[in-house]
């Protein structure tokens, strides 16, 4: 492998048909080709690009995340054409192929290292090195609502400044005049003094040419343009006409249709399959036996549906048949029980003495909260539609996460790497399940000894049954409060760490801390979900924050407010949300108001839920989120992923429940496993601060702090303390006739 | 095969196709027409709305031949004869409702159904209508808004709208 020069990263080069791009190249000039054939239109031909100049002014960027909804191409594209001081109007977008030049090192980076501070959007901050351990894990994932903070920090504005740069001393160069005379803007370039303009496309040529600097200067937040508004979305306009393209909706010549079913208990396998009981259903091609499920092609999906219900086949339970939810909660309090007794618990953070403090502590109170699995049930179910032939393999299919797809369908069939092509199609929500490559290895095997590209969709029973779950968890407190009430003490032993670290971490200014946990397997697959731990660790320390806070005697948010005293920024979108929401106005009878406040991704969010219990059954009637994210780039899609994270968590807290009985999953469609709905969803009111520092992300940190500051309202409404969800599993009464305890 | 002929957005097709097939896989694999969405294939989630004569319906679980000489509308014939968009349509964009936009087809067949019933519709109209369609990403706010919007624009439109195709 060459060795790494910072030169490497960004250059810039004139394409046939007179396109010129420039970019932050990922590797050496001579790995480029390798984009070549994959990216350009018949006129072009590129190497490692973030942005195009063409003939007639406009402006593409190359963009390496997918779009799931959460508006990334729309904002990474501000970001470059603001540096570069283009015309939004002229702008476009292309997603990135699934190629190792766009591995997303950022994603990796974020991940050894969650409170990495990358110096103020420096390209010298990214180190050589962690460059290409990166490049070799091969990461290009849409995650960890990283795009804008990383991809579009680092390469989309570096890119956009430095192209910027070069095209100014371009046109310095032609007119013979200093750069600092000259202005760009509306991706134009103009010379005041003489009247001369001219377009970026008339310089790009010869920029192209210049070195780029490594280093060029990035605007400040007050010259900002375009980044701080709000433009209409560039995938809007498709999705309301039918004409955007879903993995689901890949048509190609000659497709036959498949249908699979797994074996239920996760570890299971095919015992038998009897071909011969649906040999003669209509438009039945042929089975497929995969080891651990079954797959139908047939010539129509309904057909491979129908055949499929009808086949005849045995599954073994890989030895998981006997475990149910109970058994499972079981183990895990156990195993708490155990690692207690034992003194071995794992250490997540601490501080001070905790078990001094509590001894210190003038009361002490004890909590444990358990949350369920979650499934995603994204709208679109899993497909792909997979097509081998000529010695490599195609897919169509939405993924957050492209290159590992690739790599890992290419490794089940046998092939390399470089042998799959994979098309990215709009994503029918990801949420975290569309980085997990199960369905494109089915797909690929099932279309590995066919003539003919296969579609496969999974039903909606088999997408439920067969997910990367959120996990089931439980969390015990101990939290001691001095004589006047005030939080002294925390401890906190929970089961099963993923990501982030900091999940389960506390703002609050709690002198004694512990934080520990204990391990306890279950063969349930697990998987990220929007938010990952923090889904979890959010409702577990916000609900028993606020139990201190009653225990005290006091106001749920002042009391959290003395406890972020010195926690400037928490403090000003904790206040920001309870003055949104009218904090300390009274309510009627029959309604409650809670708070809560979570830091997930880089963003701090807090909300007021003001919820009305009706028959015994709780509804959230308006939600008060205030948020600081850094900044935000585009604010009305921030709102947006507000409203979305809010609607996703409170579906969680308010009916989230997969359970396990026989080993499989129990629920199987959105009867059993419901979703909020419009008559149940609440207003949401979206307040920004521009706290400044590092970006953060948006498309995960609404849904965290929802599930507490809606339990916290049902508590105000009721007396009765939610400690396990969902909340669907509790009969509420209110508080008048119910005896609090 | 037997062949079935249906009437979908006003052009007469013969599909080559088993009557008893779900609407919803004869449009979308035999029609051609992907707009229109499959979600749960129970009727739970709405994704697959069409409008029949003017009612929605969940194509996932109508037989094709319960629909023959009816009139099919998909998402992809909203708007009928009249060119550029349906004002449901317009009022998705001005208000920025999709996000991951799957679920998006039925919303907008749903909310143009209801507003050929209601043409000014509360709130309560608004649940009633289209609690039956699941939007995963939470776009529920907008969706009201959308309406709200789409309505306001219809009552300024001095022709009548007549979106059955």
């Amino acid at each position: 492998m060459g060795k790494w020069t910072r030169r490497a990263f960004i250059t810039g080069g004139v394409a046939a048909g007179g396109v010129v791009v420039f970019g932050v190249a990922i590797r050496r000039g001579d790995r480029s080709d390798k984009v070549r054939g994959l990216i350009a239109a018949e006129s072009e031909s590129l190497f490692d690009v973030w942005l195009k100049i063409a003939p007639d002014n406009t402006i593409t960027a190359i963009i390496p995340h997918a779009d799931m909804g959460q508006g990334v191409h729309t904002a990474l594209a501000m970001m470059l054409a603001d540096e570069l001081d283009a015309d939004w109007s002229t702008v476009r977008f292309e997603e990135a192929p699934a190629h190792k030049e766009f591995a997303n090192y950022s994603l990796a980076r974020e991940y050894s290292a969650p409170d990495a501070d990358f110096p103020a959007w420096l390209i010298d901050s990214v180190d050589g090195l962690f460059f290409r351990a990166t490049q070799m894990m091969g990461v290009q994932i849409t995650g960890g609502s990283l795009s804008v903070r990383t991809t579009g920090q680092i390469a989309m504005r570096v890119t956009g400044a430095a192209t910027r740069a070069v095209l100014l001393e371009a046109a310095a160069d032609a007119w013979q005049v200093p750069v600092s005379e000259l202005a760009a803007g509306d991706s134009m370039i103009r010379h005041a003094a003489s009247g001369r303009e001219a377009t970026f496309a008339d310089f790009a040529p010869a920029a192209a040419a210049l070195p780029l600097p490594a280093k060029p200067s990035l605007k400040s937040t007050n010259e900002f343009r375009i980044m701080g508004t709000s433009p209409p979305r560039f995938d809007v306009p498709a999705k309301v006409d039918g004409s955007a393209n879903f993995g689901i909706d890949a048509v190609l010549p000659g497709m036959k249709h498949a249908a699979v079913k797994a074996a239920p208990v996760f570890g299971g396998r095919v015992l038998t399959v009897d071909e011969s009981s649906i040999e003669a259903l209509p438009g039945v091609r042929k089975v497929v036996d995969l080891g651990d499920a079954v797959a139908v092609i047939a010539d129509g999906y309904w057909q491979a549906q129908k055949a499929l219900g009808s086949l005849a086949v045995e599954f073994s339970d890989g030895g998981n048949g006997a475990t149910a939810q109970d058994s499972i909660f079981e183990q895990f309090a156990n195993e708490l029980d155990a690692a207690a007794a034992a003194g071995r618990e794992k250490t997540d953070f601490v501080s001070g003495n905790a078990t001094a403090g509590l001894e210190a502590a003038a009361r002490v109170l004890e909590a444990e909260y358990r949350v369920p699995f979650l499934a995603h049930a994204a709208m679109e179910p899993m497909n792909c539609t997979a097509w081998v032939h000529d010695d490599r393999c195609e897919l169509w299919l939405g993924t957050q996460n492209p290159l590992g797809f690739a790599q890992q369908v290419a490794k089940a069939i046998g092939m390399d790497q470089s042998q799959v092509v994979l098309h990215n199609q709009y994503l029918g929500g990801g949420f975290g399940r569309r980085a997990f490559e199960d369905f494109a290895i089915q797909a690929a095997r099932i279309a590995a000894d066919s003539p003919y590209p296969v579609k496969l969709i999974w039903s909606r029973e088999e997408d439920v049954r067969h997910d990367h779950y959120r996990q089931a968890s439980i969390s015990r407190f101990r939290g001691g409060l001095d004589a006047s009430g005030r939080a002294i003490a925390w401890h906190n032993h929970y089961v099963n760490k993923h990501d982030p670290e900091e999940a389960p971490h506390i703002p609050y200014a709690i002198a004694d801390q512990a934080i520990v946990y204990s391990e306890s397997e279950t063969h349930v697959p697990w998987g990220i979900w929007r938010s990952v731990d923090h889904s979890l660790h959010a409702f577990f320390t916000e609900s028993f924050i606020d139990e201190l806070a009653v225990a005290a005697g006091r106001d749920t948010y002042e009391y959290r407010r003395e406890l972020l005293a010195g926690s400037p920024r928490f403090a000003a979108v904790l206040d920001l949300a309870a003055e949104k929401s009218g904090w300390g106005d009274s309510l009627p009878a029959n309604m409650g108001r809670g708070i809560a406040i979570h830091r997930s991704f880089g963003t701090i969010v807090a909300q007021v839920v003001d919820v009305e219990i009706v028959d015994g059954k709780p509804r959230a009637r308006r939600v008060v989120c205030a948020v600081d994210p850094g900044y935000a780039v585009h604010p009305d899609n921030l709102a947006a992923q507000m409203e979305s994270g809010i609607a996703f968590g409170l579906t969680a807290a308010l009916y989230g429940e997969i359970s396990i009985s026989g080993g499989a999953v129990l629920q199987s469609n959105f009867h059993d496993y419901r979703m909020l709905r419009m008559h149940e969803a609440p207003d949401v009111e979206t307040y920004i601060i521009d706290g400044g520092g590092l970006l953060g992300g948006a498309g995960e940190p609404g849904t965290p702090p929802v599930a507490p500051a809606f339990t916290n309202a049902i508590f105000d409404a009721t007396g009765i303390r939610i400690r396990e969800l969902p909340v669907s599993k509790h009969e509420l009464r209110m508080k008048d006739i119910e005896d609090v305890a | 095969m037997k062949m079935i002929t249906l009437s979908i957005n006003g052009e007469s097709r013969a599909l080559d196709v088993d009557p008893a097939t779900p609407l919803l896989w004869v449009v979308r694999d035999y029609a051609g027409l992907t707009g229109t969405k499959f979600g749960c294939g129970i009727a739970q989630c709405g994704a697959c709305i069409v409008r029949i004569d003017g009612r929605p319906v969940r194509s996932c679980i109508t037989p094709a031949s319960a629909v023959v000489g009816r009139q099919i509308t998909t998402i992809e014939g909203i708007n009928g004869d009249k060119t550029g968009l349906h004002p449901v349509q317009q009022a998705w964009i001005d208000e920025q409702v999709p996000q991951c936009g799957y679920c998006q087809s039925g919303q907008i067949m749903a909310a143009a159904a209801l507003l050929d019933r209601i043409p000014s519709p509360t709130d309560a109209d608004i649940d009633a209508a289209m609690s039956g369609v699941v939007c995963r990403c939470g776009t529920y706010p907008r969706i009201r808004k959308g309406i709200k919007r789409a309505a306001a624009a219809i009552a300024q439109t001095p022709v009548p709208e007549n979106d059955d195709g």
